[in-house]
């Protein structure tokens, strides 16, 4: 069994992999975005405030942010994904939500609902992050009130090197492999998303938050540019229409 | 003491950290945490002495009391109308604040107002738990008969009414049309065919140039080109912006 020495695609331990991002991409939504890390892409669509249907899950304090993960079928690096939620996708779904919530702030809309939706078109590992990502964004394009800007990112350990952001490759790793997704809180860098997959020893794990808050910044940065870039004034608006 | 961090006209995001110090005042979308003033959504930032503001570019409609809105009648109760305002909510049109004359207990209420109705009305009153409740009181309160019903982003409509309502009374006298704008987002014209079009695409560019400056020139060159007249020189056209 080979150790695990450096990165099959030439990144340092510490960089994130090529990501872009756009807003407004879906017309018809309230709010959308789109997040590519990779090979891993997401798309992120917002309806809402609306009518929350079915009406026992009304809240009547505030309003309730429901999110929904899906990728699909072709999506993975392994077997045909059958569309419609698995346990997993309810899952990335409630963390998504739990990692959203403490930004989001509806209560001026009680019995309401803002939906979330998140398709994944193409997955390489990193896709609930990218996912939440997308997701943060999309919510900033709606005009949903938030405290905060969201972001997040993958970090782990594989053998006895600490990195940013795993491909499938680098998942797949065969030894001793921890993958550990974290989502952040921009301003106060509070964590809204911490989850292990895989083992890992206290050390390794302080360090890794602090690689990941910093691999968090820079996912930042390009949410700021999409949301920029949809109000940025292009040439000369006043030339002849 | 404190700072502003951010310029006039200038773009933030959700959590972008507008000034620091207890000296500003947040309004606007912007809120204050401690001692510092953050955006709660995406927008414009206003400074203007003490007060920083956030002019939101998008969101949902936050109904007020006095708000002139429009809305579709979508059941008929026992006294009084369910009414869709294009909101997470539904508004109440009691029968004493829609009828002058004396309406008896039991009487058939639709040969006021039916099913499908459109009605240009006021807010009377919203309650913490969002229950609305409009009036056609106003003397230019009225059911809506035929036209067309656009819909643009809610926090868009003051670009389309302009200062001292110049923008609206110039695409009024363009076209012809017969034009009510409600603040929640929905507009409804009426005139010739060609000039609604040329109405409804008018209404398309304010809504994707809303945050820009010069809107009000582009919009004017353009009604001209459509419409082949030369619009008046009157001050209330020569108001940027």
């Amino acid at each position: 069994m080979m150790s695990f020495s450096k990165r099959t695609d030439g990144r340092s331990l510490t960089d994130l992999r090529p990501m872009e991002a756009k807003v407004g991409v879906i017309d018809k939504a309230d709010g959308s975005a789109y997040f590519k890390i990779g090979n891993t892409a997401a798309y992120a669509a917002v309806y809402g405030p609306k009518q929350m249907l079915p009406r026992f899950m009304q809240d009547p304090r505030r309003g309730v942010l429901r999110c929904s993960y899906s990728m699909m079928p072709f999506s993975g690096m392994g077997e045909r994904v059958r569309p419609g939620q698995n346990r997993r996708a309810k899952e990335i779904s409630m963390v998504t939500e739990k990692a959203l919530l403490p930004v989001v702030d509806i209560e001026k809309f009680p019995n309401s609902v803002v939906d979330v939706f998140i398709e994944l078109p193409q997955t390489d590992a990193g896709s609930r992050c990218a996912g939440i990502t997308a997701a943060a964004l999309a919510l900033a394009d709606a005009g949903i009130p938030m405290k905060d800007m969201v972001s997040s990112v993958a970090c782990g350990k594989i053998d006895d090197k600490l990195l940013v952001d795993l491909s499938y490759e680098e998942e797949a790793f065969d030894g001793e492999v921890c993958d550990i997704p974290f989502a952040f809180m921009h301003n106060s860098g509070k964590i809204t998303l911490l989850q292990g997959d895989g083992v890992v020893d206290t050390d390794s794990l302080l360090k890794l938050f602090d690689m990941a808050k910093e691999a968090a910044g820079k996912v930042y940065e390009v949410q700021k540019n999409a949301l920029l870039e949809k109000y940025k004034v292009e040439g000369d608006l006043d030339a002849d229409q | 003491m404190g700072e502003v961090k951010v310029s006039n006209k200038q773009v933030v995001i959700p959590g972008e950290i507008l000034a620091e110090g207890m000296d500003y005042v947040p309004t606007g979308a912007a809120y204050r945490e401690e001692d510092k003033i953050l955006s709660m959504q995406t927008g414009l930032v206003e400074v203007s002495n003490r007060v920083i503001k956030v002019i939101p570019l998008s969101g949902p409609y936050f109904p007020r009391e006095g708000d002139t809105i429009i809305g579709r009648i979508s059941d008929v109760l026992l006294s009084g109308w369910r009414v869709e305002i294009d909101m997470a909510y539904e508004a109440i049109l009691p029968v004493k604040d829609a009828v002058n004359e004396f309406v008896g207990r039991g009487a058939d209420l639709s040969k006021y107002f039916d099913i499908g109705d459109l009605i240009f009305c006021t807010v009377s009153r919203v309650t913490s738990q969002m229950l609305i409740d409009l009036s056609m009181k106003d003397r230019n309160s009225r059911k809506l008969f035929g036209g067309r019903l656009l819909s643009i982003a809610p926090v868009k409509i003051p670009r389309v009414i302009g200062k001292k309502a110049s923008m609206v009374a110039m695409l009024k006298n363009a076209t012809g049309c017969k034009v009510y704008v409600g603040k929640n987002g929905l507009i409804w014209i009426d005139g010739e065919p060609k000039m609604e079009q040329v109405l409804a695409n008018a209404l398309q560019m304010i809504d994707e140039q809303a945050h820009t400056s010069g809107l009000t020139e582009r919009v004017k060159k353009f009604l001209e080109k459509e419409t082949g007249n030369k619009i008046g020189d009157n001050d209330e056209f020569q108001q940027k912006n």
